[in-house]
């Protein structure tokens, strides 16, 4: 077999291989979307689960997976700023630097059960939150951070130099041209990052089942005391999210439409979680051209 | 140097000028805040605030991950401290069965399960994800690698959960239907691995060849080598290190996954009899009994050395990346 031949085979072989990956893909995609999409309506979206009969909604688990997604940025963002600008700005190349970046990408290899169980553990046991949506929102956090801190250290890394001089020269603080002029050249990337990361806490399970629990309590969306236990912004009440849900009504649900909730709940996850990469990707590229002077 | 000190040498430095300092003279030089000279200024309290603040974020990241390590690891080895389980044949026994007592605490039929489904997906997976990888980089047009990009980074965002559903509801009926029995098993969960850990592997693949120096492309094919020579004798040789580091990663995340696996293996703790026996991994006995039961009794101190053992294991995989970054480096 001589050289031509081989070319000929390889190049057959990878045009298949790759052939394949598309065809899995929109298998997944459209199988997802098929056999949810026509079981999405107002009436799942608006009503409540229920835990025998066929027909329940989704309404509380979608409410859930956004308020924790919201507490869990909030909790996050600020530390994972923090840790960002002190990578990308202060840090020496010294063995402090070093063990930093260890700790951190040890964080994000850990799988995210084991984060769950740190989180059941140290909230819902030691500190006595209970499965609750605060257990969840810090579980989440510590999931989130490495990625969050690594998305938002490339953003400041992204920014000139010239401009970090620029400000220095004009007698301003190291942590002034941080904050006054990187920061802000920083922001598509950072928000980008967010976004992204937001993806994943959406659809994130296991490190919730321990943590935010697996069943929901009676809420009330008139009730806007967050002390109140049937307030729907209480945050020492127990969530079940999306995602969860899904795991729940397969694993140990016992109502008769199943598969008809999870193919719903599913297709559900998989549109925020596509309109969230499409709205990182827009959002980033509508701030680089205005920040820019970029054409395209 | 005190401010006593200092008013008399700004004194002495105010009768020494030959031009006098029309400013200081007129206010006088007893009237100068000497204190506010001495305090740090403004920009340097700044600095002071926000370098804290950056450092605080830092200490509590590595603090947090102490505790993780500190936390599991106490609960994990109370089984072999407070519990007297043998640990060696906690990692060789396959009798799981903890509410009898000690001797029946062997996980090996998890361990053998979590690194068989681990093992399979990537092994099915490379050849896939370098194909992919090659192709966005040496074959496509920039329009195709971009499409490409975008179809796996839809199968990143695609929640675990959902590939688990996926799995529950297509592929174990699959194989049902193929292969007879229950259809829950090794194979069940390698297929939904494959499709988890393709991503993660063909997108660092990417990276790997795309910093593979253009010349040395040019100059294997100014040599007349074709394509395929050019690309299986220089390109994935130089890469290599960084492809087996991509596929370190994918086993890593196909190690740690939890509920999609849960939802396919089957859930009995057996020695897998074959690829298509009901089974259980590390994670999945950890996700389905943990609510099962009690804290600090035997069953459960062995669910967290089962936890402290997928802590290792992640901290191994860490190891094996920075052991092969090193090598590839030299």
């Amino acid at each position: 077999m001589n050289a031509k031949t081989r070319n000929k085979i390889a190049t057959t072989g990878i045009y298949t291989l790759v052939s394949i990956v598309v065809i899995i893909l929109f298998g997944i995609l459209g199988n997802i979307l098929v056999s949810g999409v026509p079981h999405l309506s107002w009436h799942f979206l608006s009503s409540e689960a229920s835990s025998y009969q066929a027909g329940g909604g989704v309404r509380d688990q979608l409410f859930n997976s956004l308020y924790l997604l919201v507490l869990t940025l909030i909790i996050s963002l600020p530390i994972a700023l923090g840790a960002g600008i002190y990578l990308a700005e202060y840090a020496k190349d010294n063995w402090f630097t070093s063990l930093i970046r260890t700790t951190i990408e040890i964080l994000s290899s850990l799988p995210s059960i084991v984060v769950g169980l740190f989180g059941y553990l140290l909230f819902v046991v030691q500190f006595g939150f209970g499965f609750s949506i605060i257990s969840g929102a810090l579980a989440l956090t510590f999931f989130n951070l490495p990625t969050l801190t690594s998305n938002i250290e490339q953003a400041i890394e992204g920014v000139p130099e010239a401009q970090r001089d620029a400000g220095l020269a004009l007698g301003l603080s190291n942590w002034k041209t941080i904050r006054g002029i990187v920061l802000p050249a920083a922001l598509p990337g950072i928000l980008t990052g967010i976004i992204l990361s937001a993806g994943r806490i959406f659809g994130e399970a296991a490190a919730l089942i321990y943590t935010a629990g697996q069943s929901g309590s009676t809420i009330d969306y008139s009730n806007w005391n967050p002390l109140s236990p049937t307030s729907f912004l209480n945050i020492m009440r127990p969530a079940e999210t999306l995602a969860v849900h899904i795991w729940k009504v397969n694993t140990e649900g016992i109502i008769p439409d199943a598969t008809i909730v999870s193919a719903a709940t599913s297709a559900l996850l998989i549109i925020v979680v596509i309109l969230f990469n499409l709205g990182a990707r827009a959002l980033g590229n509508h701030l680089y051209r205005k920040l820019t002077a970029a054409k395209s | 140097m005190n401010n006593k000190d200092l008013k008399k040498v700004v004194e002495s430095a105010l009768d020494e000028q030959k031009v006098p300092h029309v400013k200081l003279k007129k206010i006088g030089a007893s009237k100068v805040d000497v204190a506010s000279l001495t305090k740090p200024s403004k920009e340097t309290r700044q600095e002071y605030w926000g370098k804290g603040l950056t450092y605080f974020a830092i200490i509590l990241i590595i603090i947090l991950v102490a505790s993780i390590i500190g936390f599991i690891g106490f609960h994990g080895l109370e089984t072999f401290t407070k519990d007297h389980v043998n640990i060696f044949h906690f990692l060789t026994s396959s009798d799981w069965d903890p509410g009898e007592g000690k001797n029946h605490v062997g996980a090996a039929a998890m361990i053998v399960t979590s690194f068989a489904v681990t093992l399979l997906a990537a092994l099915v997976a490379t050849p896939f994800a370098i194909a992919v990888a090659l192709f966005m980089t040496e074959y496509s047009s920039k329009k195709g690698a971009r499409f490409l990009q975008s179809v796996i980074e839809l199968l990143v965002g695609i929640p675990s959960v959902v590939y688990g559903f996926l799995g529950l509801t297509v592929i174990v009926p699959f194989i049902r239907n193929i292969f007879g029995g229950t259809g829950f098993g090794i194979l069940s969960a390698t297929l939904v691995l494959f499709v988890m850990v393709l991503p993660t592997i063909t997108s660092l693949t990417v990276d790997s060849l795309k910093a593979v120096p253009s010349d040395y492309r040019k100059a294997s094919l100014a040599l007349g080598a074709t394509k395929w020579q050019t690309i299986y004798k220089v390109i994935l040789r130089v890469a290599s290190p960084r492809i087996m580091t991509a596929v370190i990663f994918g086993m890593a995340r196909a190690f740690g996954e939890a509920l999609a696996v849960q939802m396919v293996i089957g859930n009995a703790v057996l020695m897998p009899a074959n690829l298509v026996s009901p089974s259980a991994t590390l994670t999945s006995q950890l996700t389905s009994q943990m609510g099962n039961t009690v804290m600090g009794t035997l069953p459960n101190n062995a669910l967290w050395s089962l936890a402290l053992l997928l802590l290792i294991m992640s901290l191994v995989f860490n190891f094996l990346v920075r052991l092969i970054g090193k090598r590839g480096q030299k």
